[in-house]
């Protein structure tokens, strides 16, 4: 923790009612906290009980007997169902153009707007950028749905007009490829401006110094953000590409429940989707619960392993 | 400093790109804005692109004097101010303690707080025991099990931090306790992180759907704007919506879901813009947290 140096003195030899008198106040404001904890993060966990388990959808996971196969019986028919493999798949799958395709654009972006010279203009240009970040996804499937709809969207309107064949539609939102195509893009849409934030910040650390040393030694505008804008923003980039990484199993569940439709449901079903529907609609109490811990599990995995990676190669991890 | 040619060509070049992303970042909001704006003759001849054509407000008329959606907006603006509320509330009470380096088992305590950040019990158990405490079909479900978020209030304590101790050492060598430190020391210094978190836990809560869409099924009364609008926006024809909601014009549903969608964007764009200057801090010291 980088603010270990600067926290309050230890207060030596104060006996306990002293320490009580002084500092008890301290634990009645931690009371509320503490207990929205235990009821709503621990509590909770009991739950995950239900996994192994057999289904009940009105007894509590510890007054019911265990599942088949060592308690296991749900791991193993989540593997053997098509479906799951799928949601898996497309998890996956999402998640890993989201990165390979999301992940540059806002340094991009910031490395634009670096150069951008004008202040004001460099305000506005952010507060626009920011825009999407505030759009629930319900929103946006809104304006989307306006947008890329095959016969009456926006896009196709002009491409049927500047085509001149009415008949020329692209499907963003019908076909499964062009739909996650759709999905990935929006994703971007929406998050690669706030994502500018992290790294305009590590910019503002950079020496201007160095600037000046680079114009000195005559080195253009590119070669000035290859030799120092982006050296600068290295540890950034690798934090956050480790955090994504250690992500990579996680699912959206606002994002591919407002965007899906009917036609594209074989790539659009990720394991947040596969829960909903097989636990709340449903009743697949266990089947889902173990679809969820194996989720969670593998992430936790993925981030601690991830985290340790980036120490070894001497960054700052995020833990 | 003189500029070269090279320069000021780039210079041009970087202004046009930005407002080329700024105006993608504002075109799907812009041709939402224009349909909803337009007469119904003209959208089904799908002559409306950026510039509304027939220019008419019946669709804002039409949301504004639907009783479902007047309470679905009451309702959500209520949930927000108290959700914002509670939350900050909560997120102080749980930062602040952890700031004292002397409090005795105050590293176990964090402990066990960030460990709920990386591992969560899931969907389904959640579920369970929102069943189990017979919270589901209750308003109160959609403010509780969201009312403190670890992010969050790692965010506060980081800041709480950054307080110089001198100030702290006054206030407690002048006989004020914890509490009172709090009160007249931290909280004035805060104004900027506050104004983030508020921002940050409104947003969440404007936006929110998914609790409601998990725990309240039959209660319509409960919906809070955001599932109020993906309902609308699922149903697949118009003439539905117009029998549902009982327009009287179906060729009105489709300028009205427009209409609709503006109306739950409004509120956060009005707002956003005045904490940038803020929620730019709040974002930083979020991401190179303790």
């Amino acid at each position: 923790m980088q603010n270990q140096g600067k926290k309050m003195k230890k207060t030596g030899g104060m006996s306990f009612g002293t320490y009580m008198r002084r500092y008890g106040t301290l634990y009645l404001l931690l009371i509320l906290p503490l207990i929205f904890f235990a009821v709503f993060r621990y509590a909770p966990m009991a739950y995950i009980l239900s996994a192994f388990k057999q289904n009940n959808i009105i007894k509590a996971p510890w007054q019911v007997p265990w599942a088949k196969n060592n308690g296991f019986e749900w791991f193993i028919k989540a593997f053997r169902d098509r479906e799951f493999i799928n949601a898996l798949r497309n998890t996956l799958t999402l998640n890993l153009l989201d990165l390979l395709c999301g992940f540059p654009v806002p340094i991009l972006m910031a490395l634009l707007l670096n150069e951008v010279t004008a202040k004001g203009f460099k305000k506005v240009t952010q507060t626009v950028l920011y825009l999407p970040h505030f759009l629930s996804w319900i929103i946006i499937s809104g304006l989307a749905l306006r947008l890329l709809a095959d016969n009456d969207g926006l896009f196709n309107i002009v491409l049927k007009r500047l085509s001149g064949n009415p008949q020329a539609a692209v499907p963003y939102l019908s076909n499964s490829t062009h739909w996650v195509w759709t999905y990935i893009v929006l994703g971007i849409w929406k998050e690669a401006g706030w994502g500018t934030i992290i790294y305009l910040a590590a910019l503002t650390g950079i020496s201007p110094e160095l600037y000046e040393a680079a114009a000195v030694d005559g080195a253009g505008r590119f070669r000035r953000i290859w030799h120092v804008t982006l050296p600068g923003l290295r540890p950034t980039i690798i934090t956050l590409l480790i955090m994504n990484l250690g992500r990579i199993l996680g699912s959206e569940f606002d994002r591919p429940l407002a965007l899906s439709n009917k036609l594209v449901t074989d790539v659009s079903n990720v394991i947040s989707i596969y829960v909903y529907q097989k636990g709340i609609k449903g009743s697949q109490f266990s089947l889902s619960t173990a679809v969820g811990l194996f989720q969670s599990v593998v992430g936790v995995f993925f981030l601690l392993t991830a985290n340790t990676v980036a120490k070894r190669v001497g960054e700052r991890g995020i833990m | 400093m003189i500029k070269s040619k090279a320069t000021r060509i780039g210079d041009a070049v970087i202004i046009i790109l930005c407002l080329l992303l700024m105006f993608i970042c504002l075109l799907p909001m812009l041709n939402v804005l224009a349909r909803s704006l337009s007469s119904s003759e003209f959208l089904i001849r799908n002559e409306v692109l950026l510039w509304p054509k027939g220019f008419n407000t019946d669709a804002y008329t039409t949301v504004l004097n639907n009783s479902k959606y007047q309470h679905s907006m009451i309702f959500t603006a209520g949930l927000t101010v108290l959700c914002t509320l509670l939350s900050l509330t909560m997120t102080v009470f749980c930062a602040y303690p952890l700031t004292y380096d002397n409090l005795k088992g105050g590293s176990f305590l964090n402990g066990i707080i960030i460990f709920t950040m990386y591992f969560s019990a899931g969907t389904i158990p959640n579920y369970l025991l929102i069943k189990s405490l017979g919270l589901l079909e209750n308003w109160w479900v959609l403010v509780i099990p969201n009312c403190l978020s670890v992010y969050n209030m790692i965010i506060m304590r980081s800041f709480f931090f950054s307080v110089p101790d001198s100030l702290r050492e006054a206030a407690e060598i002048d006989g004020a306790g914890p509490i009172r430190t709090l009160f007249s020391v931290y909280l004035p210094l805060s104004t900027s992180v506050l104004a983030t978190l508020a921002l940050f836990y409104a947003v969440g809560r404007w936006n929110g759907f998914s609790d409601a869409l998990l725990y309240i099924k039959s209660k319509e009364e409960y919906f809070p704007i955001q599932l109020y609008l993906y309902n609308i926006l699922q149903n697949s024809t118009n003439a539905e919506i117009a029998t549902q909601e009982g327009f009287s014009n179906p060729g009105l549903a489709e300028t009205v879901k427009m209409a609709t969608v503006m109306f739950a964007t409004v509120p956060i764009l009005l707002v956003y813009p005045w904490l940038q200057r803020y929620f730019v801090t709040g974002v930083t010291i979020g991401a190179v947290k303790g």
